[in-house]
């Protein structure tokens, strides 16, 4: 009878049932869910830009590449320009999270001028990313096309010197395809995220603004756009290392 | 840290044991900021200046990524507050990935090595 009776007795442990194990939200694991399966797919692409930049002997030099702040100087700075839009994505990481803090407190005006402040962000940042697209797209790198191809049909030593510009030693063509093929399908993808996630949060803001959250009692809604924001930052670190720095 | 530990009101029943205060915050921001300058300062200086050679550096660079994507997620993603359960199953799935990417890298280096050169 002794280990029966044992059997009716409840147990307080996470994982017996009877309770949430994780205690998060429903919506806010499902955000976690869709995350992970993003993850997958900017790591898909970042595993096929190791993978071939691996594969070749040369590859074109990011100090070379990027060397122009737009509006100001068309080469002689590597890396400043980028290395603003690095500033501005994680300063509105920030003040994303600072809309989320803002939320515990229920302190409504303060979440909306922090959700304005992180879509200003994210527009300056698509801003920046739409000038940096023009920049290289002027200077013939496309998908499908690189400084080198419209002299393509003159030979060797014509390929060599459109493409050395870009190149620290060897030349190659293929490389420097491969290289804006890449480059213009990874941010692209990145700045789609950062497109939706503007477009994300300016819907929130709406809705704080009406006072949805205010009566619904919670801000649970601008937690889970900010966990959507802070990937995209997250995602941005990684670019930034890969196609950038290293 | 002592300011680390403000309750905050109950959503849908579930406590939040600790959450960002303002303060943790900006050291966050200040820490993020702070490795972004030491990458630049390697990309800028320090390898272009030969104190440091592409090859260390970009083991440099990784390390720096991964620190800053630590406190991002942990942080200002908040998983540093979650259960046990959530963090174990998200964190092992990214090591997974980031394994996956390691192997991708060793089978490019392969083809480097049997490839015509193009």
């Amino acid at each position: 009878m002794d280990s029966l009776s044992k059997l009716d007795q409840v147990k307080t442990t996470p994982w017996a049932g009877g309770r949430e194990p994780w205690s998060v939200e429903y919506g806010k694991i499902m955000m976690w869910f869709f995350l992970l399966s993003d993850a997958f797919t900017f790591s898909s692409l970042l595993v096929y830009y190791g993978a071939q930049r691996f594969s070749k002997f040369t590859w074109p030099d990011p100090d070379l590449v990027f060397q122009s702040i737009p509006g100001f100087a068309d080469h002689g700075y590597p890396l400043v320009f980028v290395g603003i839009m690095t500033f501005i994505l994680i300063m509105s990481s920030v003040t994303m999270v600072l809309a989320v803090e803002a939320g515990h407190r229920r302190a409504k005006k303060e979440v909306i001028g922090w959700m304005i402040a992180t879509i200003i962000g994210g527009f300056m940042f698509l801003g920046c990313q739409a000038i940096e697209w023009t920049h290289l797209h002027h200077e013939g790198f496309w998908w499908g096309a690189n400084p080198a191809s419209k002299v393509a049909g003159e030979g060797q030593s014509a390929i060599n010197a459109a493409l050395q510009p870009f190149f620290d030693g060897e030349v190659s063509f293929v490389s420097a395809q491969q290289f804006a093929n890449l480059f213009f399908t990874i941010t692209g993808f990145h700045g789609f995220h950062v497109f939706s996630g503007v477009v994300i949060n300016i819907i929130i803001l709406c809705m704080v603004i009406n006072g949805t959250f205010e009566r619904r009692g919670s801000y649970l809604m601008v937690e889970k756009v900010g966990l959507y924001w802070h990937f995209v930052d997250l995602v941005w670190v990684f670019v930034f290392t890969f196609f950038y720095l290293v | 840290m002592s300011q680390h530990h403000t309750h905050t009101a109950d959503e849908h029943g579930h406590e939040e044991h600790a959450s960002m205060t303002k303060g943790k915050i900006w050291q966050v921001f200040f820490i993020l900021l702070a490795i972004t300058v030491i990458e630049f300062i390697i990309a800028l200086w320090a390898i272009p200046g030969g104190h440091m050679s592409q090859s260390v550096g970009n083991y440099v660079y990784i390390f720096l990524t991964l620190l800053k994507a630590f406190y991002i997620v942990a942080y200002f993603m908040h998983l540093k507050y979650e259960k046990l359960g959530l963090q174990l199953s998200l964190t092992v799935t990214f090591v997974f990935i980031i394994y996956f990417i390691v192997l991708m890298l060793i089978e490019g280096g392969y083809l480097h090595l049997h490839m015509p050169k193009v």
